[in-house]
């Protein structure tokens, strides 16, 4: 229909892809993102993207393999059907960013070359140097680009989402919007709404994220009632460079393309890296994880960096936790073409040339594998029916939520190179899924009445004029979000206790009511970066709530989401009958343990305090078996716990339909 | 984690000055402030910047707003934090405290950058540096984004040319260098629309100089095996007023390029390639 318009929130891989799909639909697209769209976090990705191609294909691999090793590293968190769906179209859409022309590493011959990720066994990455995730975005800017000069795709650049308007049967019918540099406040009619603002880094303080993931948009929405599901399933990355201001990112493609983690054998050895010779250094990835060596899922890698500093003394330093991440080994040049990028990251910020000197890394928060929850609708052969209007939306009526503040493709751990995919894929599906719900609605945004845009920005309006009439001598904001991200980071990162958790879950309100007491030190109507970033931190506090509570309440391992007390120990008995009986009794509390726990988390607020609630997952398609990387015993509980399944497959349980996709339910938490 | 990041080699508190060129509005006069900082590890201007916003206090005690200023990833991958930093234009991210104090010791000065108008304080209006970008059709004009299959094959010594050029995160260092580009500053006239304003500022900015940065897109964009297929429209947009003979070969592009982007090899191609163009069409009339 004339005149309706979708209104996209964040420019990274997911709001632009969403964006240019949309235009060629034909559907008129109006973008919104804090920063200039070619600025967009989605630039410091870097290792790759992943998909079966023709060589790993023709080494067994599979589309079906790609699903199995995200959900398998994923903990088998995330519904399925998306999964599948995605790792269906993943070389379609490693072609079509070649042909937009992303100038992948290529192969002697001239085909696209790839690279090993961690996770899997094949060579499924394609990357374009070590700056794959800004070569993507700038392939996807340019295609915005075109449209925008052809009047198809407006820009809002260096604007601030402050929440969707809502209509009285709550269904979206636009958003409101602050210029940053005006101040003004406008609202913006929309047909659909698509959140695709990305993480929510900014929590911690410092993290690989960029100064924009503050979760702002994605924690508006969900204050206006969506639902935000597995938020306490965050990655910390392995590899990090620690800084001042942020803990830059060292991407995985270096481990992917040899790189070695190890640590001295003799703590705090004083000898330069290369003065260590080999038999007294520790590869500790590769001695325990024989299979996987330097590329374990990532929320293996970062505990067993972590407990190698912490736990086992072997820090290379001693006021700094660090292991060294080695590639001195390979040739100069091999490193120049297909890591130049993140190498002179390393080289610019520390100061060292990583190609003589081993890096010296230690792990940071990355990624949030939760986000908000979004609907999808499955096909006859398990994937998603194409189109469909439900695909990506939440469960406010015409909102959508795409990319990483979506939580439906990682589970409880995301893959290397598995987010720009994801990232793509959700912004390509929304676009039809948009154009088929426009087709469908009769009536405008537009034509809504225009009280209901007056309201609901004047409501924007007078918060914004309350903040700057703060009285001054209340508290300051930068410095609480330094105390947010501090409790944050030691209570809801790599190792989690309930009783941390616990007192972190008081702190963060404490720190919430706080901010309502903020101060500003700028209360002008210009520019005044002061009140924007104030406005962030007040609402970090409900994403970091959920996080905690997600997290406190979670009493079990999975993925990221790991708590000492309730891990499952291994079998390491030597008598065969006791080993038996010992591997018979762990693959029961894994199945008990699956029972209650596999479940997406959903956390909706209630009069400003977080709620959770469980629901099923849709796991019909590869049945949850145990993550045993690197298990005492593992091949005996594999051994029994495939006798389990093949017993099972003669007689399926009753009253199973794996079609349908599970209804919603409340699961009691103890 | 953040915690094992404790200052493992410090000399006890040590402060330095830094001086800013503030500037409230578009409109407002300029001036300059001083702010003391405290010494910490590791720090680059970013985070000194931060310290100053989370302090807003002058050298004298005097209580101020925010200085403000542009910063996004920090690592130098998306050119927001571009500034002059000690009189050097450059990203404020990977401009590290240290270095620049072993340069000019215990002050550090900061200045918005000179050719494009200032927001306020370090924030400057960049979008011309975009609009070139438009102008010069930079991008490659796929038939749509319905699966066809892969891109052309290409080989490894294509790519390692074209791949340097697309690194060019558009912070606009080659142009606040550049003498040719001067500073344009179109002021929105009463009752304009943004529409209005904008084409108005496109039509201002098209007669002028699009700069380095964009001309090095149309290499990489010409040298594509798709893009190849409509080179000549983006090079007719090159001979265009503003277009690449307002170049004055200062070669100062080059110098700042903090990607090290072969900005004067681009010029040079460039050069030859919209010559042979116009000959092409003087011939062909």
């Amino acid at each position: 229909m004339a005149n309706q318009k979708v209104m996209i929130v964040g420019g990274g891989l997911a709001g632009l892809s969403a964006a240019m799909k949309l235009a060629e639909l034909g559907v008129h697209v109006d973008l919104m993102s804090l920063t200039p769209v070619k600025r967009s976090h989605s630039v410091c990705a870097q290792g790759g993207i992943n998909s079966v191609n023709e060589v790993t294909r023709q080494q067994g691999d599979s589309e079906f393999l790609h699903l199995d090793d995200t959900v398998y590293g994923g903990d088998f968190l995330q519904h399925q059907p998306p999964v599948k769906e995605m790792t269906d179209w993943a070389p379609k859409i490693i072609d079509l960013m070649d042909r937009l022309g992303v100038p992948f590493n290529r192969t002697p011959e001239g085909f696209r070359d790839q690279r090993r990720f961690g996770g899997t066994l094949f060579k499924r990455t394609a990357f374009a140097g070590a700056t794959t995730g800004q070569q993507l975005l700038y392939a996807l800017d340019d295609q915005v680009r075109r449209w925008s000069t052809e009047g198809k795709i407006r820009l809002f650049e260096a604007w601030d989402y402050l929440g969707p308007v809502l209509d009285d049967h709550g269904a979206c019918r636009g958003i409101v919007g602050q210029d940053l540099v005006t101040m003004e406040i406008r609202a913006f009619p929309a047909d659909a709404v698509v959140v695709a603002s990305g993480g929510c880094g900014l929590i911690y303080g410092r993290s690989t994220m960029s100064m924009v993931c503050t979760g702002g948009a994605a924690s508006r929405t969900f204050q206006a009632g969506a639902k935000y599901a597995n938020a306490e399933f965050i990655q910390v990355h392995p590899t990090a460079i620690p800084g001042a201001d942020k803990l830059r990112l060292m991407s995985e493609s270096a481990r992917g393309e040899g790189g070695r983690v190890w640590v001295p054998r003799k703590p705090q050895d004083p000898r330069p890296a290369a003065d260590v010779p080999e038999n007294e250094r520790y590869y500790f990835l590769e001695e325990r994880y024989p299979k996987y060596g330097n590329l374990v899922p990532r929320d293996i890698a970062t505990r067993e960096i972590f407990n190698v500093c912490t736990d086992e003394g072997l820090s290379v330093e001693k006021d700094r936790l660090c292991v060294y991440l080695d590639l001195t080994h390979i040739p100069r040049h091999t490193l120049d073409i297909k890591l130049g990028g993140i190498l002179e990251i390393y080289e610019k910020f520390q100061g060292v040339d990583p190609r003589e000197v081993p890096m010296k890394i230690f792990p940071a928060v990355h990624y949030s594998m939760g986000g908000l929850w979004v609907d999808y609708e499955r096909s006859a052969s398990g994937g998603l029916v194409a189109g469909s209007p439900k695909n990506q939306q939440t469960n406010i009526p015409n909102l959508y939520a795409i990319g990483e503040c979506d939580y439906q493709y990682h589970g409880a751990n995301r893959l290397g190179a598995n987010s720009l995919l994801s990232c793509i894929f959700s912004g390509l599906i929304v676009a039809p899924a948009v154009a088929n719900l426009l087709k469908g609605s009769k009536g405008t945004a537009t034509g809504q009445p225009s009280s209901l845009f007056e309201t609901a920005r004047t409501e924007h309006q007078a918060a914004h004029d309350r903040l700057l009439r703060r009285p001054a001598g209340g508290e300051n904001p930068y410095l609480l979000h330094q105390e947010l991200g501090q409790v944050m980071t030691k209570s809801a990162t790599v190792v989690r206790h309930n009783k941390a958790l616990g007192e972190a879950f008081e702190k963060v309100g404490q720190l919430a009511e706080r901010a309502e007491r903020c101060s500003l030190s700028d209360t002008g109507n210009w520019t005044n970066q002061n009140v924007v970033f104030t406005k962030a931190l007040k609402d970090m506090f409900p994403l970091a709530k959920a996080i905690v509570l997600g997290a406190l309440q979670r009493d079990e391992c999975r993925g990221a989401h790991f708590k000492p007390e309730f891990t499952i120990p291994g079998v390491d008995a030597t008598d065969p009958a006791e080993r038996r009986r010992l591997a018979e009794a762990w693959c029961d509390r894994f199945e008990a343990n699956t029972q209650k726990w596999l479940k997406s988390t959903i956390a909706t607020l209630n009069e400003g305090e977080v709620a959770l609630s469980y629901e099923d997952v849709d796991t019909s398609l590869i049945p949850p078996r145990p993550r045993l990387y690197g298990l005492v015993g593992a091949e005996l509980i594999e051994e029994v716990w495939k006798g389990r399944q093949a017993a099972k497959a003669i007689t399926p349980p009753a009253g199973k339909n794996p079609s349908a996709k599970p209804a919603p339910k409340p699961a009691a938490v103890h | 984690m953040s915690d094992s990041h404790t200052n493992g080699h410090s000399h006890g508190p040590r402060t330095f000055e830094v001086r800013i060129l503030r500037q409230d509005s578009p409109d407002g006069p300029s001036y300059w402030e001083r702010h003391r900082v405290e010494h910490e590890a590791d720090m680059n201007v970013t985070s000194v910047l931060q310290r100053i916003a989370a302090r807003a206090e002058t050298i004298d005690g005097k209580k101020v707003a925010p200085v403000a200023y542009d910063a996004n990833c920090l690592e130098e991958v998306c050119g927001s934090c571009t500034m002059v930093i000690n009189g050097r234009v450059r990203q404020a991210c990977s401009a590290l405290v240290d270095k620049l104090l072993a340069d000019r010791p215990d002050e550090i000065e900061l200045q918005p950058m000179s050719k494009f108008p200032v927001l306020r304080d370090l924030c400057v209006n960049r979008r011309r540096l975009f609009r070139a970008l438009e102008k010069l059709h930079a991008w490659i004009p796929v038939d749509g984004y319905y699966a066809m299959g892969p891109g052309p094959r290409q080989s490894e010594e294509q790519q390692e040319l074209a791949y340097p050029l697309s690194q060019c995160m558009s912070c606009g260092c080659c142009l606040d260098a550049c003498p040719q580009y001067g500073k344009i500053e179109v002021v929105r006239r009463e009752g304009e629309t943004d529409q209005q304003f904008a084409a108005r500022e496109n039509a201002i900015y098209d007669l002028n100089f699009v700069g380095a940065h964009s001309i090095s897109q149309v290499i990489y964009y010409n040298a594509n095996p798709t893009g190849k297929l409509n080179a000549g429209e983006r090079l007719d947009a090159l001979i265009a007023p503003g277009g690449i003979q307002v170049c004055g070969n200062a070669q100062n592009c080059v110098a700042v390029c903090p990607k090290e982007i072969p900005l004067t090899t681009s010029i040079g191609r460039a050069g030859r390639e919209t010559t042979k163009r116009a000959f092409t069409k003087w011939f062909d009339r």
